[in-house]
């Protein structure tokens, strides 16, 4: 009874031709202090229900990304002889950090409508309210310049191996340069540039150990993180002074 | 070696914070400048975000300058009292430089205020050193030439006189609160203990022996640069104790070397060489200023558009 009961939902649900199952390498990313960055391998399979269409072709996109926060852009101009900030662009909210990773040119496997529904590239996951200046598209062309330089931001264009249309695999690596929260790792599986499933899970990234001990002290107890400072400069001052006369005996 | 920086947030190779704290320190001994105009920009330089370098570098120049002025209590050359008196100055100083320091950072030109800070200062300063140092030079090569006589200007003639022995003065304390405050606040704001416009201020506008000056400057920093470091600690929790412990090894074992060196020197010398110093730094800010960047745009986190 109970056998066909689940025999029975399980025809109910609206199954998809084509799901993702997936595997990551790792389910934490922990910052310590020799901290250097880290690899995250991101691996799975299509799950099919029904022989798959010959006619279209499959693809697979993979997106990290770190926790959202505001971000200020500011421009440079020459003002009386010297350089100095004159425009800015305030962005509500972009990822500290974002990957992509794709198994073909990205044009070829996501349509523009889709992106935008879903936000996937670099450009779509920014978010930007009003702007007041002129050519605000230079303002975050500039974010994603200087995020790319600093690893932060990445367009990985065909570093998703897909084999025979089922397994695949991609290895994305990210700086030593993370902040703390949670990073959403997003996979889309497309068929003709539309995305037909997509699914989502998280990688928390905390800092450990003597990291947190000290990151907490400082926030939390400001006061006694200052005098902790404090009192390790004056104790290595003394220590110095004492040694070198020591060594001068 | 990689260290991954709690507060700071970046990752960053330990040895070149140790030898840079190293340098730093050699030439806080000799000169009795806290170093962190040397510092703040160097840590800008590496990848360290402006607050934090900041903030972090304070806590370092008290590490080197206890350092430094325990060689110097040693050889008698520290003028206790003229010390205390600027540090009333420069603590009243560094209160008011947190304040400026923390609305021009919501402005985001904090930048540009250090850098001008820095040209304006630093180009200032070197220069009169440089000249007058020169000149010193060439009255002593002079054979029976006698050492010019002090003048009495405007700054002995304000009241509340007070006897500085070790310094052999009597003068005012109007003035060295003046210049204690003045230097509290640049502390304050450009992330420096002062030392470099405190030095030519006490040798120039107070008339205190060079000597003398390094010692009591250094006494100061300590207390200024300390107070600046809680405020930070406090206020914008700035202050990463990772990199200012990797700084600080290098920096109080460089403050023992630079201080033996000094001793050694003339104080013409030590006047020149500390100017040209000056000089350099403030010729690569001024051409960052000048000439046009790179990278015109920069992010920073929050604040108003």
């Amino acid at each position: 009874m109970i056998r066909l009961l689940a025999l029975f939902m399980l025809l109910a649900l609206p199954a998809k031709a084509e799901e993702i199952v997936l595997g990551l390498s790792r389910d934490e990313v922990a910052i310590t202090v020799t901290f250097q960055g880290s690899e995250i391998v991101v691996f799975g399979a299509v799950n099919r229900t029904a022989p798959p269409p010959q006619d279209s072709n499959l693809g697979v996109v993979v997106t990290i990304a770190g926790p959202r926060e505001p971000v200020t852009v500011r421009r440079k101009a020459r003002r009386m002889g010297i350089w100095v900030n004159t425009d800015a662009v305030f962005v509500n909210s972009a990822p500290s950090f974002y990957a992509v990773a794709t198994s073909a040119p990205i044009a070829e496997i996501l349509r523009e409508i889709e992106d935008l529904r879903y936000r996937i590239t670099i450009p779509r996951a920014i978010r930007s309210a009003g702007a007041v200046v002129e050519d605000s598209v230079a303002f975050t062309e500039a974010l994603i310049r200087i995020k790319t330089d600093q690893d932060l931001y990445q367009m990985l264009e065909g570093a998703v191996t897909l084999d025979q249309d089922t397994l695949f695999r991609s290895a994305i690596s990210m700086p030593a340069n993370l902040i703390e929260g949670n990073y959403d790792v997003r996979i889309y599986l497309t068929r003709n540039g539309a995305v037909i499933d997509d699914y989502t899970t998280t990688i928390p990234v905390n800092k450990v150990g003597l990291e947190r001990w000290l990151y907490n002290l400082a926030h939390e107890q400001a006061f006694i993180y200052g005098l902790l400072s404090l009192a390790i400069a004056v104790g290595a001052g003394w220590l110095a002074s004492a040694v070198f006369s020591l060594l001068r005996r | 070696m990689l260290i991954y920086l709690p507060i700071a947030e970046v990752s960053v190779n330990a040895f070149l914070l140790l030898g840079l704290g190293g340098a730093v320190g050699v030439l806080s001994g000799m000169f009795g400048v806290g170093g962190g105009f040397l510092i703040t920009p160097l840590l800008f330089f590496i990848g360290i975000p402006p607050a934090v370098a900041v903030a972090t570098s304070t806590n370092q120049i008290v590490a080197s300058s206890i350092s430094g002025v325990l060689a110097h209590f040693k050889r008698k050359t520290v003028d206790l009292p003229m010390g205390m008196v600027l540090l009333v100055g420069g603590l009243i100083g560094s209160a008011i430089g947190i304040v400026i320091f923390n609305y021009l950072r919501a402005l985001g030109q904090v930048d540009l205020l250090v850098q001008l800070c820095y040209v304006v200062f630093l180009g200032a300063i070197g220069m009169l050193m440089f000249v007058e140092s020169l000149r010193a030079i060439r009255r002593a090569r002079k054979p029976g030439a006698l050492p010019q006589r002090r003048k009495h200007n405007w700054v002995h003639n304000l009241p509340f006189k007070m006897k500085f022995r070790v310094s052999g003065l009597y003068i005012s304390v109007i003035p060295p609160i003046l210049v204690g405050m003045l230097v509290g606040i640049l502390a304050a704001i450009m992330g420096v203990g002062g030392g470099f416009i405190m030095v030519p201020a006490m040798i120039y506008l107070l008339g205190m022996p060079t000597k003398v000056v390094i010692g009591t400057s250094l006494l100061q920093i300590i207390f200024v640069a300390a107070f600046t470091t809680m405020l930070h600690a406090t206020t914008n929790q700035t202050v990463d104790v990772l990199l200012a412990l990797l700084l600080l090894i290098g920096g109080v074992i460089g403050a023992q070397i630079g201080t033996r060196i000094g001793v050694r020197m003339k104080a013409e010398q030590l006047r020149i060489l500390l100017a040209i110093m000056v000089l350099v730094v403030c010729g690569k800010l001024a051409f960052d200023l000048l000439v046009m960047p790179s990278e015109l745009y920069s992010l920073g986190p929050e604040g108003r558009s």
